[in-house]
């Protein structure tokens, strides 16, 4: 208990102790390259870097610091460098749909359970562009090069965008809960449509999936490692982070949690509803579709099964484990699902694998963690609702002191009025 | 292209009314528990599904015994369908208790989460289960009832084709019609359906009239859950191979053939029901012919979806539900 007070109000001991945390935390990555433990580590870094009580310069400084520099550096000694950064790379990509969700749900208060479908939009407009398949309806002038890729994040951005506002229309005269299912009803449309769409024009090439997407390049330098991506999705995350930061507390961002609050009553204080509920679908919606297309020149191949109910399903627990409202939140839980689902669930699956080969234990295969996906996300959604609905990092509004606020008013215009006499007096 | 639709009509009105009557009774757990507590029950679906599995389980087992031999086919299809609405029974029952009540002051986000949580957790036991069991998660059961009946539908109109009729949808429509009326006849003429109706009205009053309105909803899960339990026991007989996911996609309709009822409406939702299902089925039938092709059959999951959008827009409360304007 002391320790903890003396390391929450000392910023000298919590620079030390992060120092020395990061230290040794990365020459432990460095110096034992298989180490999973090590990577999951120095990311953890952030997390204790967000806990500590530095100024926020300071405190993205380091964060840029150690996700630029330290963190590629570090793992860049061994064979697993790439399948570390690809980890990285999803984390980034998740944590920004995440994000994008937060604000449609966790702000706005619209249960949103179709949103994978905005990140199919982002994918198959940059796909169908950058490899053969816009010749069949198009003039023989595709596939696109690379470098139209950093136009197509725009121009995927807007159509995600765009989308979000066409279902929003018809789909903000309903509210609550039929809300979720319309909104469910229209991921699965988009899916089913994408998947039938190679008939009567082969727009998407159906279930078969579009191959071989132009991986993306700048001065002729092209990004194909996940290594490389990495970088991309940092960027593209920065900007995000940067935005909701921006819109949380700005008019929008009050106007959201109003209407998440009381719908009539924001309404009553002149909150335009329908505006309102747009432009988070849009925002919301615009984050999973630029990540649609990294997504879709990451993986080079996509198809309709990456798009399924269970993906929305997935961001979904992000947004709740994290702390529905809370951006550091939403970041920590994307984080943290993503990591399980790619790195503990599949070690824990080969580790138990071994054992069962070793004949140590038997263990059936219907058991293997990575097939408990289902069962996991469904027990995190049960005991969080139940137990912690506001998630790991509860959403903070800032507190404002009503009287500093006077006082602060009060010496404006009191300076106000001084200036105005002295120019009366200069005139 | 009308002759084909004309002609292919007898068989579409069959299978549609085989499927409305699954969607129908899905539709009636629904509609009973947004009725009492205001909830979208997502586990319901995977009630269903449960209780699919759960009756095949069972099936297997008495074949497995030799009882399947020497029973009555329709002895033992009884024997089934009420062990399986008990046991999912109280597994809706249960479900509440837990995944619910704790939640009823709570906002309507979570627990509508919370629901989402249930199902996907049922929907990985039951696969898990039947994995560990049978080393595959799809089951076929003990094919039953599979006689088929030919409907000489041409001798009362030429245009018509002769349909096929599978015995298994006889006793599917049959018993779901004697469970829909059974459920009417509860909920409208006993003492215990006027107290659901009364919890449905106005909880806070009916507790007032000394009605215990815990027991009440437990009652109501337990009634919606065996009726989807029977219904998905129902399913299996009728289409023969189950999988785990089968009851996300089944309960989503279902709860689109009760809003199209009026939510909350219990013969709503039966009339509902059947409307989706003859329009499912009409669509796969001959949605390629009418289009030459643009749309296929597999298209007639986007049909239901867009059916619930346009309700939901343009007529909320359904075709027999009374508006309810808005407290402040």
């Amino acid at each position: 208990m002391k320790l903890k007070e003396l390391l929450n109000n000392n910023t000298k001991l919590q620079a030390v102790t992060l120092t020395l945390y990061i230290i040794v935390s990365s020459a432990a990555l460095y110096f034992s390259q298989k180490s999973v433990t090590a990577f999951l580590l120095v990311l953890a870094s952030i997390l204790l870097l967000y806990l500590t009580k530095f100024n926020n310069k300071v405190k993205w400084g380091i964060g840029l610091l150690v996700l630029v520099v330290i963190l590629p550096f570090t793992a860049s000694q061994g064979v697993a460098y790439e399948s570390y950064m690809e980890v990285a790379t999803f984390v980034g990509i998740y944590v920004a749909m995440a994000i994008g969700l937060n604000i449609v749900v966790g702000m706005a208060g619209l249960l949103d359970l179709g949103f994978v479908a905005f990140f199919a939009i982002g994918s198959y407009t940059y796909a169908i562009f950058a490899t053969a398949q816009a010749n069949n309806f198009l003039p023989d002038i595709f596939p696109l090069s690379g470098s139209w890729f950093w136009l197509f994040l725009i121009i995927g951005t807007l159509f995600a965008a765009i989308a979000g506002i066409l279902l929003g229309i018809p789909v903000l005269r309903v509210k609550g809960d039929y809300l979720a299912i319309v909104t469910l009803g229209f991921g699965e449309i988009i899916r089913i449509v994408f998947n039938n769409l190679d008939k009567p024009i082969n727009f998407t090439n159906g279930a078969m999936g579009i191959a071989s997407i132009a991986p993306p390049s700048i001065f002729g330098f092209e990004f194909v490692q996940s290594s490389q991506f990495y970088f991309i999705v940092l960027g593209i995350l920065l900007f995000v982070i940067f935005a909701v930061k921006r819109l949380e507390f700005s008019k929008i961002g009050r106007s959201w949690k109003a209407v998440r609050e009381n719908e009539i009553a924001a309404q009553a204080m002149g909150i335009h509803l329908v505006r309102t509920k747009l432009m988070a679908f849009a925002v919301g919606a615009s984050f999973s579709g630029a990540m649609g297309v990294v997504f879709a020149a990451k993986q080079t191949f996509i198809d309709p099964t990456s798009f399924t109910l269970l993906e929305s399903i997935t961001i979904l627990v992000m947004v709740l484990l994290g702390g529905m409202g809370s951006v550091p939140g939403v970041i920590l839980g994307a984080a943290v699902m993503t990591i399980l689902n790619l790195q503990v669930l599949t070690e824990v699956t080969n580790w138990l694998g071994q054992l069962n080969m070793q004949g140590v234990i038997s263990i059936p295969d219907a058991l293997s963690p990575a097939k408990m996906q289902r069962m996991i996300f469904g027990l995190i959604l049960v005991l969080f609702a139940i137990y912690r609905p506001q998630g790991l990092i509860p959403a903070k509004n800032p507190v404002f002191d009503e009287e500093k606020l006077k006082a602060d008013d009060l010496n404006q215009n009191e300076e106000k009025v001084i200036t105005a006499q002295q120019s009366v007096i200069d005139a | 292209m009308i002759e084909h639709i004309i002609s292919t009509l007898p068989q579409v009105l069959i299978d549609g009314l085989a499927l409305g009557a699954v969607y129908a009774i899905i539709a009636l757990g629904y509609t009973m528990v947004y009725g009492i507590l205001e909830l979208i029950n997502f586990a319901h679906g995977e009630i269903f599904m449960t209780g699919a599995f759960i009756g095949t389980a069972l099936f297997i087992t008495l074949s497995g015994l030799g009882f399947l031999a020497v029973m009555p086919a329709l002895l033992a299809l009884l024997l089934v369908l009420i062990v399986t609405s008990i046991l999912t029974g109280f597994l809706g029952v249960g479900i509440e208790r837990v995944a619910y009540r704790p939640l009823r002051k709570a906002p309507k986000l979570i627990t509508l989460i919370s629901a989402i949580g249930v199902s996907f957790l049922l929907q990985d036991l039951v696969r898990f289960i039947t994995e560990l069991k049978k080393g595959n998660y799809i089951l076929t059961g003990p094919s039953l009832f599979t006689e088929q009946i030919s409907i000489k539908a041409s001798s009362i109109l030429s245009s018509f084709a002769d349909a096929q009729i599978k015995s298994s949808t006889i006793i599917l429509v049959v018993t779901a019609i004697v469970m829909m009326i059974g459920l009417d006849y509860f909920v409208n003429r006993t003492k215990w359906g006027m107290a659901m109706r009364a919890v449905a009205q106005d909880r806070d009053t009916a507790s007032l009239m000394s009605i215990n309105v815990n027991k009440v909803i437990s009652l109501t899960f337990f009634l919606g859950s065996a009726l989807g339990g029977a219904t998905g026991v129902l399913f299996a007989v009728q289409y023969g191979t189950i999988d785990p996911y089968i009851g996300f996609i089944l309960g989503l309709k279902a709860f689109t053939a009760a809003v199209l009822g009026g939510i909350g409406n219990i013969r709503g939702a039966m009339v509902g029901g059947l409307v989706l299902g003859l329009i499912e089925m009409f669509a796969a039938a001959n949605l390629s012919v009418i289009t030459s092709n643009v749309f296929t059959a597999e298209y007639k999951d986007v049909f239901a979806f867009i059916i619930l959008i346009i309700v939901l827009i343009y007529k909320p409360e359904g075709i027999f539900g009374k508006a309810v304007a808005e407290k402040v």
